[in-house]
């Protein structure tokens, strides 16, 4: 250990400094949401449970909440496939134009979420509106879909590398036709990454209002009902509830992924090793 | 593999099978294939929307129905360069972005340390879940939170009150305070993992040369970790550029993200042309941290 002592306890207390900074305000928010009063005024004086009833039957709630987890669904089913396929792609051949498809790829979570939403926006209404689309819960599906790719793409990808392209061969060697080998070889050794990566998916079109608001027309997500509601002071208990719900629905799928991408798929010891032969 | 017995069974001669012969012949195909799907999704819906976006920058609106005209003209980036607020707000946003780089690197940094060089595994392991969750917790969820904290009878007033201090949550300080922590988690992973990346080997050799610590740090960690820096600073500075919603709900000032949202909905040319701002300084700086061998900490 090269650090000296002082260094040691100063970089502790710094880190215990930085590590508060980041919870205690998600903590304080999750008291609110018992908080019994209608005025957020601190410290809190009557505690309650009873908000949580009035956001369950709130109607506004359940519709978003629905509109959510469909949207959801739907923009992780796409960017599974998209994000494999990209994903197999780039790990198993050379070609011309491969930085090109990465930074395709990268690109609508690197450029600010408004220039996309704009983007997406113009096309819709100038583009493809005299066509006859129209914004709802599938514009927004398309705009989810679109960012929600690169993490699919990043644990997929990451997987690959550690898995041997031998396998495959193999694989076909012994007689599978291209669907038996995903199904019986690629498959089983990405089981864990698609599971991580559709998780992460979820957990970031879940939370999403820049791109969304763009995209949505009259239809309201979970974090548009919530942006709406925030300028009404008389809703913020049933806005404190539901934002205590959002951290955990966001904040569970993210701890489940970790630990599924950090250990392996099948005998990641073995096809590490096959990976550095190769 | 499995309880697959594919040897015993002769191999299907059925359409499946050719199929897998052909790809197996012409990679080509089966690149294309893979390829095909992701490349129309993001080639034509994503690129071709930023197309869209940028071919609107030199559009117009009629200015009694707000529909647009497709006539080709500079006009709008001449406003955009010629009208005072518009380069007060873009410099306003660009040093924003700055302060907040600069913030979140000072407290990224004793935690990344922290975590690469001084703990155990398995704790080290725990703190990279506890970094990775609040990144993930609801952006909007946790701009709200700091609304109320920041408010006049929120957790920071009445921290203050015995004090005899009060904090205007609703200023550009605020802001600041706020965006430092959105987007702090960004900022301690690949600073982290840089450090992690540099061999203990190298900070024994310093000391061993007579190097103390100060100076093993200046001359050898920092300069060996600044690209991880640069690295947590694109998405620090990118984010910032963008954002809207924050400003919307903490400052009263406006930033670059809240006069395009103000914009867009009557006159969506200027809109577009002035998003190509965040566009134009975020692929400099890309350029830049390209230079600096940013990438490779990504």
């Amino acid at each position: 250990m090269v650090e000296p002592r002082l260094t040691r306890v100063l970089l502790r207390l710094g880190s215990a400094f930085t590590l508060g900074f980041l919870y205690l305000p998600l903590l304080v928010i999750g008291l609110y949401a018992f908080n019994g009063q209608v005025v957020q005024r601190w410290p809190i004086e009557e505690w309650s449970t009873r908000w949580f009833r009035v956001a369950f039957e709130n109607d506004g709630v359940r519709t978003a909440l629905k509109n959510s987890v469909v949207v959801g669904l739907a923009a992780t089913a796409i960017a599974l496939v998209l994000g494999t396929l990209a994903s197999m792609a780039i790990a198993r051949y050379r070609f011309f134009g491969r930085e090109v498809v990465t930074f395709a790829v990268i690109l609508p979570i690197a450029l600010p979420g408004i220039i996309t939403g704009l983007a997406l926006q113009a096309t819709i209404k100038d583009v493809l509106g005299p066509w006859g689309v129209t914004f709802g819960l599938g514009t927004i599906v398309v705009g989810h879909a679109t960012f929600a790719v690169v993490v699919v793409y990043n644990n997929v990808l990451a997987r690959l590398r550690r898995t041997a392209g031998s396998l495959d061969e193999a694989s076909a060697d012994l007689g599978a036709d291209s669907w038996q080998t995903f199904r019986y070889v690629m498959f089983p050794q990405l089981r864990t990454a698609l599971l991580a990566g559709g998780l992460l998916a979820f957990a970031l079109s879940f939370d999403e209002i820049i791109v969304t608001i763009f995209t949505s027309g009259a239809q309201q997500t979970l974090p548009i009902w919530m942006y709406s509601t925030l300028f009404r002071p008389t809703e913020l208990p049933i806005v404190n509830v539901v934002a205590l719900f959002v951290i955990l629905v966001s904040i569970v799928p993210v701890y489940i992924a970790q630990r599924l991408a950090g250990s392996g798929g099948i005998t990641p010891t073995r096809t590490k090793q096959a990976a550095t032969d190769v | 593999m499995t309880s697959v017995s594919i040897g015993e069974t002769p191999p299907r001669q059925g359409a499946g099978r050719r199929l897998s012969t052909f790809l197996y012949r012409h990679p080509r195909v089966r690149l294309w294939a893979l390829l095909g799907l992701p490349f129309l999704w993001l080639g034509l819906v994503y690129i071709g929307s930023l197309l869209v976006l940028l071919l609107s920058a030199f559009w117009t609106t009629d200015s009694f129905t707000s529909e647009l005209i497709h006539e080709f003209t500079l006009d709008n980036f001449r406003r955009i360069i010629e009208t005072p607020v518009y380069r007060d707000v873009a410099v306003r946003t660009i040093s924003m972005a700055a302060a907040v780089t600069v913030a979140c690197a000072v407290l990224a940094f004793p935690l990344a340390y922290y975590m690469a060089r001084i703990t155990s595994a398995r704790t080290r392991n725990l703190l990279v879940v506890a970094v990775l969750m609040p990144l993930w917790a609801s952006y909007l969820v946790k701009a709200y939170a700091w609304q109320v904290i920041l408010s006049g009878q929120g957790v920071i007033n009445w921290f203050l009150e015995p004090l005899g201090l009060t904090f205007d949550g609703r200023s550009n300080v605020g802001l600041w305070l706020v965006f430092t922590y959105l987007w702090l988690p960004y900022m301690v992973l690949p600073i982290y993992a840089g450090l992690e990346r540099i061999p203990s080997s190298l900070l024994e050799a310093s000391a061993d040369l007579g190097g103390r610590s100060l100076r093993t740090f200046l001359r050898v960690t920092l300069p060996l970790v600044f690209p991880a820096v640069v690295a947590g600073s694109i998405f620090t500075f990118s984010l910032t550029l963008g954002d809207y919603i924050a400003p919307t709900l903490i400052a009263s000032d406006q930033f670059i993200g809240t006069v395009i949202y103000r914009e867009y909905g009557t006159a969506l040319p200027i809109a577009a042309a002035y998003a190509m701002v965040p566009i134009a300084v975020i692929v400099g700086y890309l350029l830049v941290a390209r230079k600096l061998k940013a990438f490779e900490s990504l």
